[in-house]
């Protein structure tokens, strides 16, 4: 797939995803089991994003700057910072400790 | 119908429009983080336009900056995505739009826009608060993509600015206000294992996938007793 096939693609299933909750049945959509796979499906994929987007570097698994950046967002967020300054003081972390040679 | 109070027209107004200012100005980051992730700037923006979900954006940019395949980004960019179907079925019923209006409606059903619509008393408040909230971050979060893009284009190695740092930051927010039930957690710490154990073993993509079964289990199981609804 091209990166604008993915792009497209993407955004053609998301306007899809969408629309398709304001014109279905209503009970398609309410089961009690439904809602709570639903609900809990974004909760399972970022978290998984997390993992590998922190600690993996191809098919290897290992600690580096990434992981130092996402343990001071984990106290901004503790802090209730909002999202552009966790997302911010993450990438600072992260670039000063490789700027200075702490981490790779 | 009744008309809003004045008072409480502007409440919700102002309401939505910093909910939506907040919002909308970490599009930076998402532009920033698309380019380096070697999208084009015109892709970023189609993503922003189009598409226009945070958590789906960020994970198609990054499974395609670790190599992931267009299938994978694009099954967890839509897994990610269905939680917007249960939005769109809740504010259907308070809008009533038809035609084009519904496709806009559509469009602008996300997190944000619902959250401040369903927690209005009155219907007319709802409606109010569903079109500011997500008119204002449909239009900033295209503006802030739009200047992170030529921001994160000018910068070079993106790992200089730890910006590969930043993806992770951004999911972990995007994650942090949805782990406040201990089942959420247990989801939460048992994908993350479960993706960690199949990255050496499987394409780019592909884990973060299959740690999607881990909500799919928790969801249908069995619930105790007290959480049987009254």
């Amino acid at each position: 797939m091209t990166l604008w096939a993915t792009v497209l693609t993407a955004s053609a299933a998301a306007f899809g995803l969408k629309y398709a909750g304001h014109v279905v049945p209503h009970h398609w959509l309410e089961g009690p089991r439904t809602r709570r796979v639903t609900g809990l499906l974004p909760v399972a994929l970022l978290a998984a994003l997390v993992a590998v987007q922190t600690f993996t570097s191809g098919h290897a698994l290992g600690l580096d700057a990434r992981a130092a950046g996402v343990g001071v967002a984990v106290v901004a967020l503790l802090l209730r910072a909002p999202f552009l300054v966790v997302v911010v003081l993450a990438a600072a972390t992260a670039g000063v400790l490789r700027a200075v040679g702490l981490a790779a | 119908m009744n008309e809003l109070h004045p008072r409480r027209r502007s409440q919700v107004v102002r309401q939505s429009l910093s909910v939506g200012l907040a919002t909308g100005a970490y599009g930076v980051s998402f532009g920033a983080l698309a380019v380096a992730s070697g999208l084009s700037l015109w892709q970023t923006m189609a993503l922003s336009t189009l598409l226009f979900s945070g958590g789906s954006q960020f994970a198609i940019v990054g499974i395609v900056a670790a190599g992931g395949s267009g299938v994978a980004a694009v099954a967890t960019s839509s897994m990610l995505g269905l939680r917007n179907s249960l939005y769109g079925l809740q504010v259907s019923r308070m809008l009533e739009v038809r035609g084009l209006r519904r496709v806009a409606a559509a469009q602008l059903t996300i997190d944000e826009s619902t959250a401040v619509a369903v927690g209005q008393p009155e219907r007319q408040a709802s409606r109010l608060g569903f079109w500011v909230t997500g008119v204002t971050i449909f239009v900033l979060w295209n503006l802030a993509t739009l200047a992170g893009a030529l921001v994160g284009d000018a910068l070079g190695d993106p790992r200089a600015y730890g910006l590969d740092a930043a993806a992770s930051a951004a999911f972990l927010a995007l994650l942090w206000p949805r782990l406040r039930s201990r089942e959420a957690q247990a989801v939460g710490v048992a994908a993350a294992v479960l993706a960690l154990l199949l990255a050496p073993h499987s394409p780019a993509g592909v884990p973060v996938l299959v740690a999607a079964v881990t909500a799919v289990v928790a969801g249908v199981r069995p619930r105790r007793e007290r959480e049987v609804p009254a």
